[in-house]
């Protein structure tokens, strides 16, 4: 599988999709102008991947702010592993948060109980 | 002007009058145009520098961020203009930040057609009725249910506001002619006991 590397920006995030690595990490900032422009190509990626993963997945999101129009695009990333996880996967979610930001711990909460799919929340320190 | 006194000293009274009302609600920042990305990336990184500057909390700082992109974003999506041909949108509206002791209000004001009232009228009023648990049921319902619209907004604006700053929103729809009305928005985050 190709490898998705996307260097974040102020208004993006940072992307890493690597199959051999087994890194699945989304972090930084999320509000881009064209947010379905931006998630497509890591929904494609997610499409093909699922049907050709064997290993376990764990999936880290890392996420320091992001917009509404991006928490729906996070969602359809969460319901692909979700897919993945009741077509008999092995996926772990692990949703990051600043150990001081509670609405972004709060965030995890709230995907942790939509969707189906072994949901980890981790503090972080900033400092 | 055309160098007429008359009318030169009628500007910069007005000038002067808008200074001292921008100094008496405690402006920190104004604007009318149209809202881009570009817009609202100056506006929020310009707003940052001046809490960090402030020292402001970082749970203020990031509610002010957050309400300020929301709110930005949904003029810069949703605004209606008289004048433009074929319905087209050129996302224009009003943004002002204001800043007094206790408190920042962030407030949009746009254009939008007078069949948009009773459905938002409904909604933000719903918003407004709800408690935080409330909320975070809505929210939830909402990004399950909701689609991405066209636009790129997912509906759920208003609801992520009520719930980031835990105050009401304060709105109003001020008739402008039959068929357009200026629809006021105003959030509430306070700078203290987050």
């Amino acid at each position: 599988m190709e490898v998705i590397k996307i260097v974040g920006t102020d208004d993006t995030p940072s992307v890493t999709l690597d199959v051999a690595n087994e890194i699945f990490e989304i972090s930084g900032r999320s509000l881009p102008e064209d947010v379905a422009a931006f998630y497509e190509p890591i929904l494609d990626w997610l499409d093909k991947y699922s049907e050709e993963a064997t290993g376990k997945t764990v999936f880290n999101f890392k996420l320091v702010y992001f917009n509404t129009a991006s928490s729906k695009m996070l969602l359809d990333i969460l319901l692909k592993l979700e897919e993945m996880y009741e077509g008999g996967k092995e996926v772990l979610v692990r949703w990051h948060f600043p150990e001081d930001d509670e609405d972004m711990e709060e965030a995890g909460e709230e995907y942790a109980d939509i969707v189906e799919v072994p949901f980890e929340q981790i503090s972080y320190s900033m400092d | 002007m055309d160098g007429n006194g008359a009318e030169l000293k009628i500007f910069l009274e007005f000038v002067y009058g808008f200074y001292k009302s921008m100094k008496e609600h405690k402006v920190q920042l104004v604007y009318e145009g149209e809202i881009t990305h570009q817009i609202t990336k100056a506006f929020t990184s310009l707003t940052e520098n001046n809490m960090e500057v402030d020292e402001e909390s970082q749970s203020t700082q990031k509610k002010v961020f957050h309400v300020m992109v929301e709110c930005l974003q949904n003029v810069g999506k949703h605004a209606e203009c008289i004048d433009c041909d074929g319905g087209r949108k050129e996302g224009r509206g009003t943004f002002m930040l204001c800043k007094n002791d206790e408190e920042y209000t962030i407030t949009t004001g746009n254009i939008l057609s007078k069949s948009h009232i009773p459905d938002m009228t409904e909604m933000i009023d719903k918003i407004n009725s709800l408690d935080k648990e409330g909320l975070k049921q809505l929210y939830k319902q909402q990004i399950k249910e909701g689609r991405l619209s066209s636009k790129g907004g997912a509906g759920l604006g208003f609801i992520d506001i009520a719930k980031k700053t835990g105050n009401k929103l304060y709105y109003s729809f001020l008739p402008i002619n039959e068929e357009f009305s200026f629809f006021v928005l105003t959030s509430v985050i306070s700078r203290y006991n987050n």
